[in-house]
């Protein structure tokens, strides 16, 4: 169908009298066929232009929609914050167990316990041959009288030991295995030093190590599925609430579609919508997870003084917040995708 | 323009709303629809909108036949195509000149382009002066006229009005009308649907006459 295209002034009355078949003709005349090209080429960026508008107003026009509601919008953006900030916590909580137990790890060391009946020079002969091995990067000899020292100074129980007529104590030999000495090697190496005829007891306290390790892997599954369905959730929170708004612009919806706009232009500001919902929700995350670990920091700092820590309670990393903001925004257009396909549809001039 | 060849419509319900029926209206031609409610006017307008599609026959709009239009094609289809509603549907939340806009920004017009020419269909119509106005502090008969610029503003090659006058006084009637013969002079393609008896007969118009879904009169030579 060709549209009527009368040149500028077809408001006038003038032109008004003319019947249409000499109008057309006109018209055409005006119009030679070269410039055909140019023109629909112009149009097509004319189109692409007014599509990059109508984005950027559905998305401004849409934030201002919410903002115009403050009350519902807040409500919703706290349900969409407190859904993403819940797995975001406990995953932060399983980053700083995890660099807890890294942290004790790298300090894992042998203790090789010596006969109560060894010479000290022939424990220091077998630390020195040690020392020079390749899987053991430092031997440290604590002789029974430093071990009594030490557990005086920091057990409290200084006054009791005073009263013991011998030391019950016995020398051991702290073997730090080399970083690249682990698993099997480790073993063997243990072995090895509780064979010798000095050891009494040589003992690698790793298993805990690995309790965590395993205990860390099965908590941090259970924060993914506590995520995926808290997502589901999301989901479903925005996906109503965006059915919500579709039904209230009803009248426009079936208006705009009666004028020729298409599905993508109807559907516009709903996913700029949700998208804002998601957004906003992921943002106030952000700020919940900031507060709640401002909130933690003290107590976490005296604690770890306690055990003489270096510990220090981790947030989420710069790229952590941007993916977690993205990823709630995601959603909430995931959620109105689903709202709005199941619903457009529905809504249909009739 | 318009051509439909032994179209029949039924619905799911089984009323035949329309049965074999045949039409043919020229380009340029002003016409109008009349029959006593339920006589299938409305499914008719909404068989030429594509929100109905025929049980049988074949339709052809502007010559293109509109059983080839698939759904993604409707939006497109129907931006050639003015429509006037007996009750305007007007959005209240925006002006007069956005209401006009609407068919222009769904076709991905220019906003300078969109001013220019909604800021024609307004003059047109005698509204210029009401652009910012909100169409709910309008008369009926003013909201009647921005409804028929919101249909003109694209420049469709046919505009269909269902009971446009429907609410209107006979002198607010008469005033429309005339409107609707300024755009037919202009070449635009006219379907007016409408129960107005003395209103047509002013006119001298060909009249296309329905009932009980057949037509009975004016169809035009096939």
């Amino acid at each position: 169908m060709s549209r009527i295209t009368p040149p500028r002034s077809n408001a006038t009355r003038s032109n008004a009298s003319r019947p249409p078949v000499a109008r057309k003709q006109v018209t055409r005349a005006t119009t030679p066929r070269s410039q055909g090209a140019s023109q629909s080429k112009t149009a097509w960026r004319d189109r692409l232009s007014a599509w990059q508008a109508h984005h950027s107003n559905c998305a401004i026009e849409s934030l201002l929609r919410l903002l115009r509601t403050p009350l519902q919008s807040t409500l919703t953006w706290l349900v969409v914050a407190i859904a993403t900030a819940l797995p975001a916590t406990l995953y932060v909580a399983l980053l700083n167990i995890e660099s807890l137990g890294y942290h004790w790890q790298d300090s894992s060391q042998i203790s090789v316990f010596i006969k109560p009946a060894a010479k000290s020079t022939a424990i220091e002969k077998w630390a020195d041959t040690l020392r020079t091995r390749a899987d053991i990067s430092d031997v440290v000899y604590v002789s029974p009288e430093q071990a009594l020292l030490e557990f005086k100074a920091y057990s409290g129980l200084g006054a009791v030991l005073d009263d013991l007529t011998e030391n019950p104590l016995p020398a051991v030999l702290l073997v730090q295995p080399s970083s690249t000495t682990t698993g099997e090697p480790l073993e063997r190496l243990l072995a090895e030093l509780a064979s010798n005829h000095l050891t009494d007891d040589a003992r690698l306290d790793m298993m805990w190590v690995k309790r965590l390790e395993q205990l860390v892997e099965l908590a941090s599954r259970g924060v993914f599925f506590l995520a995926a369905l808290l997502a589901l959730g999301l989901l479903l929170v925005v996906g109503n609430t965006i059915r919500l708004a579709i039904e209230s612009r009803r009248d426009e919806i079936l208006i705009v579609k009666l004028v020729g706009g298409t599905d993508a232009y109807v559907r516009r500001p709903f996913l700029y919508t949700g998208l804002w919902y998601g957004l906003g929700g992921g943002l106030i995350a952000l700020v919940l997870l900031s507060l709640g670990l401002a909130w933690l920091e003290t107590p976490v700092a005296s604690l770890a003084e306690l055990y003489q820590s270096e510990f220090n309670l981790r947030g989420l990393s710069l790229v952590h917040n941007l993916q977690l903001v993205l990823a709630a925004g995601l959603i909430g257009l995931a959620g109105a995708w689903l709202a709005v396909g199941r619903h457009l549809t529905q809504i249909a001039p009739h | 323009m318009i051509r439909f060849q032994n179209v029949t419509k039924r619905y799911a319900t089984g009323q035949e709303a329309l049965s074999r029926v045949d039409i043919q209206i020229d380009r340029g031609e002003m016409v109008f629809l009349t029959g006593h409610s339920g006589a299938g006017k409305s499914t008719l307008m909404k068989l030429i909108m594509l929100m109905e599609r025929p049980s049988n026959g074949r339709i052809e709009i502007g010559g293109r036949d509109t059983s080839g239009i698939k759904r993604s094609g409707i939006a497109h289809y129907r931006r050639d195509i003015g429509v006037v509603f007996q009750n305007h549907q007007l959005l209240f939340d925006r002006s007069v000149f956005d209401n006009v806009a609407l068919p222009l920004q769904v076709a991905g017009y220019q906003n300078s382009d969109v001013g220019r020419r909604v800021r024609a269909a307004l003059d047109k119509v005698g509204l210029l002066h009401k652009e910012r106005a909100n169409p709910v502090t309008l008369s009926g008969g003013e909201q009647q006229r921005v409804g028929i610029a919101r249909a003109v503003v694209n420049k469709p090659a046919l505009v269909l009005a269902d009971e446009p006058t429907g609410n209107l006084d006979p002198a607010l009637s008469a005033e429309i009308m005339t409107l609707f013969r300024q755009f037919n002079e202009l070449g635009v393609t006219l379907m007016i649907a409408t129960h107005d008896i003395d209103l047509i007969e002013r006119m001298n118009k060909r009249v296309l006459q329905l009932a009980e879904g057949r037509v009975i009169a004016g169809g035009g030579n096939l």
